[in-house]
């Protein structure tokens, strides 16, 4: 989960210098506060700190749920190094990743700025916007059916044009490309409303600028929007990248990891790893593994899209 | 990082449209680029029609005629079969497995545990938000800094030790235990609120405290009221997220009593016969789950399209 701030303070202007001096009622703040924290406390600690504590722990340990876990020291890390089925999944996630980021977006930033040259409709922001709103189970399953071999509406229409059927799921090269696919439909509009409102921050002078001398509309693109847009995009490369690499719930409910390992990526194989197979210790040994992997993507992406500063202000 | 104030781009639909040096003014770049948009309103819309289409569709009927546009002999069988109201004769006479399956039971639910998630972590979200925003004391940015930490922590190395703590709890297959880790918190409820929180003005605050008033009359009867908007942004934004979300209340909730809609239907999925699946059935359980979202959508389309505009959320 990633957050923008809002900049504009929506209920009333105060100088953040006020906050930083002294307060007569520190004390007295100090036990409020205190109260006032006390069920989110609980809730940091037992389902989010302690979790993570005990998740690396377990990485060490060998645990099937039934017996108490027995510490073994790197062993679960050191048989992942030679897992064949964990350097698969994560190749397999790594095209997914590759396949449905730059897909969408490329095809986002191009929604975005036709949203922001010819409409202002609310109406068509909501409409775009539904896929994103809508679970990727339903998502997933809807279009297994639109996809499926026999009779989607899909390859009803192929055969009807006289091209030969496609195995969109069922084919081990086309599966996972088909999943980053479905993917795409559900987070383009969502994605594009992001850089649409990082369009709109963007000084409306400048266009007046590029108008005056006589720039089209690829070139307003190229020289204006692109570099402006650049932190925005940044920031949305950082959220989509950081959650593609979690890919689960459309593999769980159309291919659940197939044909054979096609689409098996880490969470998915974690998963089995840890309820199928009921092998805890290691599943948390991956699990330590893909959080190291995606701080270390969020931290070099960071630093080489500059995202935390703006070409307006330099 | 960038910003998008929400306020800004109400402000841009509201200004006079000819002034808009953004929007495109050639006649011949107007129409394609609407075109373009009409496309994309098409290509996002099609699978959401379909799955009403198959919805209404007799299943058995429908296998002669893919290609139709409208629903193949319209019925309400499918609906009817996975609310549990039709008998397991007129569901097979229909295409449909004769299965019982209560989509109805799993609305309730899915309502109750996302009832329950929402309210509660919304007031303790805001409690929390209120002591890290409005009062002063010491060491505030730093427990605030360690509670952001939680919000980089990939969802499944939590997911695991918390589905142990759960089951030793006792609370599998309760609602209880589907909705107990994001009950208290989320840091992302928290740095939402906070946002809002700091904006504040202040000197109302100070003001209620010379008049004697205690820190939680004032929380209660001046920030929230005050908030009240972006409370329910963020109590709407929540409740979407966990009626989509899937694995966890999968891996806690399995029994009739405890399974989500997304559950149901991804057992349903996976119980329908392969060579002769009943899609009419599962597209009207689709439906079902994502109605509620669809009427969120036209009742608070524009906070939701709003609050995603103005913070990235994912």
């Amino acid at each position: 989960m990633t957050i923008t701030a809002n900049k504009e303070t929506p209920l009333g202007e105060v100088p953040r210098t006020q906050q930083a001096r002294k307060r007569p009622h520190r004390d007295s703040q100090l036990k409020a506060a205190i109260l006032f924290l006390i069920p989110a406390s609980i809730g940091f600690v037992v389902f989010f700190a302690w979790p993570a504590f005990r998740g690396l722990y377990l990485s060490f340990t060998d645990y099937n749920l039934l017996r108490p876990p027995t510490f073994i020291g790197f062993d679960n890390y050191v048989a992942i190094s030679t897992d064949p089925v964990f350097w698969n999944s994560l190749k397999v996630t790594l095209e997914y990743v590759v396949m449905n980021v730059g897909v969408q977006t490329a095809a986002a930033l191009a929604l975005a700025v036709l949203m922001q040259r010819f409409t202002r409709s609310m109406v068509v922001r909501g409409v775009i916007m539904l896929p994103y709103l809508i679970a990727n189970v339903i998502v997933a399953l809807v279009w297994f059916w639109l996809c499926d071999y026999n009779l989607g509406i899909i390859n009803a229409a192929l055969d009807f044009f006289g091209i030969d059927k496609v195995g969109f799921f069922g084919n081990e090269n086309l599966a996972m490309g088909t999943i980053a696919m479905v993917n795409v439909w559900r987070h383009l509009g969502y994605t594009a409303l992001l850089l649409f409102a990082g369009l709109q921050a963007i000084p409306k002078d400048v266009y007046e600028a590029a108008e005056v001398d006589g720039a089209g509309e690829w070139r307003v693109f190229r020289s204006v929007t692109l570099p402006l847009l650049r932190p925005v995009l940044a920031f949305v490369l950082v959220v989509t990248v950081v959650g593609s690499f979690q890919i689960f719930d459309t593999i769980a409910v159309t291919t659940g990891g197939g044909p054979v390992d096609a689409t098996r990526a880490i969470n998915y194989y974690i998963y089995q790893r840890a309820f199928e197979r009921l092998d805890f210790g290691y599943a948390s040994a991956l699990a330590v593994i893909l959080m190291i992997i995606l701080a270390a993507i969020a931290l070099l992406q960071n630093k080489l899209l500059r995202a935390n500063e703006s070409d307006l202000e330099r | 990082m960038t910003i998008i104030a929400f306020k800004a781009s109400r402000a841009a639909s509201r200004a006079s449209r000819e002034d808009d040096p953004s929007l495109a003014k050639s006649k011949v770049a107007k129409f394609f680029g609407r075109l373009a948009l009409v496309i994309v309103i098409l290509i996002t819309l099609f699978p959401i029609y379909w799955m009403f289409r198959t919805a209404f569709s007799n299943n058995r009927a429908m296998f002669g005629e893919p290609l139709s546009l409208l629903p193949v002999d319209f019925t309400f069988g499918p609906l009817q079969r996975v609310l549990g109201l039709a008998t397991p004769e007129e569901a097979l006479a229909e295409g449909g497995s004769g299965a019982s399956i209560n989509f109805a039971q799993y609305m309730l639910n899915s309502i109750a545990a996302c009832t329950l998630i929402t309210v509660f972590q919304v007031t303790f979200s805001s409690m929390a938000a209120y002591a890290f925003a409005l009062l002063n004391w010491k060491g505030r940015d730093k427990v605030f800094a360690i509670f952001l930490i939680a919000l980089m922590v990939p969802g499944i190395f939590t997911l695991l030790p918390n589905f142990v703590l759960v089951k030793d709890l006792g609370l599998l297959n309760t609602i209880l235990g589907i909705a107990l880790p994001t009950m208290l918190m989320t840091p992302f409820a928290i740095f939402f609120l906070r946002q809002f929180f700091l904006g504040i003005n202040r000197s109302i605050i100070e003001a209620a405290v010379i008049d004697g008033a205690t820190q939680w009359r004032i929380f209660r009867t001046i920030v929230v009221p005050l908030a009240w908007p972006q409370i329910i942004t963020l109590a709407l934004l929540q409740f979407i997220q966990y009626w989509n979300d899937y694995l966890w209340p999968f891996l806690v909730g399995q029994t009739e009593d405890s399974k989500l809609l997304t559950v149901g239907l991804g057992i349903f999925k996976s119980q329908t016969p392969q060579g002769n699946p009943d899609w009419a059935g599962l597209m009207a359980g689709a439906l079902i789950a994502a109605v509620p979202i669809f009427i969120l959508m036209l009742v608070f389309g524009r906070k939701i399209v709003g609050s995603i505009q103005s913070s990235g959320v994912k």
